[in-house]
């Protein structure tokens, strides 16, 4: 072993490499305020080696962003571990470069001779930052997208070649599969590279100049790189660790949004908390200025810092940086606040972010349903979803008139008192049950606001049902239970299967002298009266389907419509909304087992 | 590594032709993969704005009467780099009928810097969720202190056969005074 070394060290000279990298002496020895710079190189490490595995499972395309991250964060073993620690790291590696770069402030350290390796710091800086931007797209969820959307504009303000820019980042004129191929190659491939390269400078000319001793430990006795300083450098990087490790238990993980959808609001839309200044600020330029706001005076910052090593050569230039940089670190942290608390006091953002976290937890049953994730991704299968589009197609299009359990379908409470029936519950024996009652149906509940508060139904029910003998009351329980059997609700299944007996006898009561719904309604092969909806198949798919498609139509209310459009007809609605809006209101989606 | 002792070259010879064919060799060498490279990057640059095509949106009947605006997706064929998409999803615009009867249509776009401007409860006035830019029905920037650079993107809209409605549907560059197509 040891001839195979000398081998080694005689072919390459690898001791004095060993030796040099090892045995840097550390003039008043190694102290913990030393291992800032260490715990950077730790982050850059575990970001390089979490960085490379979510690679070896993310695809780069607009289909198949969203569907890779889910698949890592859901079903690869660890993966929710790895991705969590990657973008924890990501936010404890900013906090560190603030308190580096405070430190190095605070000691003088960014003067001569250590100019050129300040900058190379601050470009550090500036990369680290550049990732978290491409990284923050990568997952192309709502919170993603939206977002990013605002850094490409701010991009696309930067005088003459600012649309240029936009477009060459963005990879053409909208968002698409090439901005994500552009922004994975920025933020795994030159990013990196140029991270890789400052850091090698930066540590080439940290042991060039060796570390700025403070002047209290100039009198200690020196001490060594290997291994006093490396001990301390390692519970720190330890410390740090632990502390991502608790971040992503904390939190289970990073957050994955629902898939990005140009078409449907996100109103929020947040960037990662260490660029909320940066929002908070672009509101209080008015229009004309965001190019101000958004960067000239931040290029005026960033230049003031990067111009410290020249003032710090003035006379009081030294206090004059400290001065810059407390208070521009005092702005940044005032202005975070302020946008945080701006958002607290919000309730439409409040709600906005609860509503996108339930449908973010939508997607996330439907990916683990039987049918999974489709080829055509994760946003055709949130598209498709009645559960989700039921009710916004039923707030945008029937919330005029119809309710549902009171409120819009969104849970918003409408303006005005409904015109037409409460549609919560449709097709159950319950909603049946209370049109059929004399005092309910005469409600805005039901009929109360309509023309049909003077039709024949409501003086049937009024009339005929209040003066029911027990017999009659008996039959008719079994009508309502036939009728709304005929709605085959998915979470009536199980009633109407043990109801067999009694929705047989309701079937031929409905037609019967006693009840005798058919005078107007037509049911089954009765057709005598064929003036109000037919009640073959009530509330079923189909019949709700063929309702909004044209409630005019002869098999519902034909003459009799009161102002309900023909949703399909008339090209209101299409066919696959009109399908989805008559799936949420018989309730009929994918639940997963156990709810 | 130090430790090899090579005998140094007696006088490197200044010879101005050597060094002139080494660094003119060098970087036209150097210069073939960078060039290819960045003619590749350089390529969205290329496509040209896509124009206002017309597309059908909605008919008449589904834009309320009393004037109050409502959200449309857009449908069109695009397509994405490598992916031809048949009539899906580009965008929304709100729509609305006018005091004249006619129908006007805005991109849901914020000008300011492209959030999804959204239409408030009592559909009132229309307000950006994420820097605060606010804008009357009309889309007309209604507060001075709103950093909206202009008024919502209005866009040209075709009544057909009495019913069809037809949007010129596009999207402009946020954060200027002006309406730059994309």
């Amino acid at each position: 072993m040891e001839n195979l070394l000398n081998w080694l060290d005689d072919r390459t000279g690898y001791r004095s490499l060993v030796k040099n990298a090892l045995y840097e002496r550390i003039p008043g020895g190694a102290r913990w305020r030393y291992v800032w710079g260490s715990t950077l190189m730790f982050a850059m490490f575990v970001q390089f080696v979490t960085g490379l595995v979510l690679w070896a499972a993310y695809s780069a395309n607009a289909q198949g962003a969203w569907e890779s991250v889910h698949y890592i964060q859901n079903v690869m073993l660890g993966g929710w571990m790895l991705r969590g620690i990657h973008h924890y790291m990501a936010q404890v590696t900013i906090v560190l470069l603030v308190l580096h770069l405070m430190q190095v402030l605070i000691d003088g350290a960014y003067r001569a001779p250590r100019e050129v390796n300040f900058w190379f710091g601050l470009g550090l800086l500036g990369l680290v930052l550049g990732l978290s931007l491409t990284g923050y797209l990568l997952p192309w969820d709502q919170k993603g997208y939206w977002a990013t959307k605002v850094a490409t504009s701010i991009a696309s303000m930067t005088p003459v070649v600012g649309p240029a820019m936009q477009q060459l980042l963005v990879g053409g004129a909208e968002y698409g599969h090439h901005t994500l191929t552009r922004f994975f190659a920025l933020h795994a491939g030159a990013l990196p590279a140029g991270v890789v390269l400052l850091i090698v400078g930066h540590v080439y000319l940290f042991r060039r100049h060796g570390i700025t001793v403070p002047k209290k430990a100039a009198e200690k006795p020196d001490g060594w790189f290997w291994p006093e300083q490396v001990l301390r450098d390692s519970v720190a990087s330890l410390i740090v660790m632990a502390t991502v490790l608790a971040l992503v238990l904390w939190n289970g993980g990073a957050d994955l949004g629902a898939p990005a959808d140009p078409t449907q609001p996100y109103s929020a839309a947040r960037p990662e908390w260490y660029f909320m200044f940066l929002f908070q600020w672009l509101k209080y330029f008015p229009a004309g200025w965001e190019v101000v706001g958004a960067q000239i005076i931040p290029g005026i910052a960033v230049g003031m810092i990067a111009a410290m090593p020249i003032i710090g050569k003035w006379r009081l230039g030294h206090r004059f940086n400290l001065g810059v940089a407390a208070s521009l670190l005092a702005g940044i942290m005032l202005l975070t606040w302020t946008a945080y608390a701006a958002d607290r006091a919000d309730p439409a953002f409040v709600q906005a972010r609860d509503e996108a976290a339930s449908i973010a937890h939508r997607v996330s049953e439907l990916a683990a349903s039987p049918d999974g994730i489709p080829a055509a991704g994760g946003l055709a299968m949130l598209r498709g979803d009645p559960a989700i589009q039921g009710p916004l197609i039923f707030e945008a299009n029937c919330s005029s008139c119809h309710q549902y359990n009171g409120h819009d379908g969104l849970g918003g409470t409408p303006d005005d008192e409904p015109s037409a029936s409460d549609l919560g519950g449709y097709g159950s024996r319950e909603w049946l049950t209370g049109l059929l009652d004399p005092d309910r149906i005469n409600t805005p509940e039901y009929f109360g606001n309509t023309e049909h508060t003077r039709g024949r139904m409501v003086r049937f029910v009024q009339r005929g049902i209040a003066g029911f003998d027990d017999d009659q009351r008996a039959a008719l329980r079994n009508v309502v239970l036939a009728v709304s059997a005929e709605a085959q609700l998915p979470s009536q299944a199980a009633a109407d299967e043990a109801d067999q007996d009694a929705i047989r006898e309701g079937r031929i009561a409905i037609s019967s002298e006693a009840i005798d719904c058919t005078r107007c309604h037509t049911y089954a092969d009765v057709a005598e009266g064929d003036v109000a909806p037919v009640l073959t198949g009530w509330a079923s798919r189909e019949w709700i389907v063929g309702m909004l498609r044209n409630p005019s139509h002869p098999l519902y209310y034909a003459d009799n419509n009161d102002r309900m459009p023909a949703f399909g007809d008339e090209g209101i609605l299409s066919e696959a909304e009109i399908g989805l809006v008559a799936d949420w209101l018989r309730g009929d989606w994918y639940v997963p087992d156990g709810n | 590594m130090n430790d090899e002792k090579v005998e140094p070259p007696a006088e490197p010879r200044r010879s101005f032709l050597t060094s002139m064919s080494a660094i003119v060799l060098g970087a036209v060498a150097s210069i073939v993969p960078v060039a290819a490279g960045v003619t590749a990057l350089l390529d969205p640059l290329r496509k040209k704005e896509i124009g206002s095509a017309q597309v059908f949106v909605t008919r008449l009947s589904a834009v309320p009467e009393d004037g109050s605006p409502k959200k449309f997706t857009v449908e069109m064929d695009r397509v994405d780099a490598w992916a031809t998409h048949k009539s899906t999803p580009v965008g929304a615009v709100y729509l609305r009928r006018t005091e004249t009867g006619a129908v006007a249509a805005l991109n849901v776009v914020c000008p300011h810097a492209g959030c999804f401007v959204g239409l408030a409860e009592d559909k009132s006035r229309f307000g950006c969720p994420c820097h605060n830019s606010s804008f009357d029905l009309d889309g007309e920037v209604n507060d001075p202190s709103s950093p909206s650079p202009r008024d919502m993107d209005s866009l040209e809209v075709d009544v057909r056969n009495g019913d069809e409605i037809w949007v010129a549907f596009q999207n402009f560059l946020p954060g200027r005074h002006d309406k730059t197509p994309v």
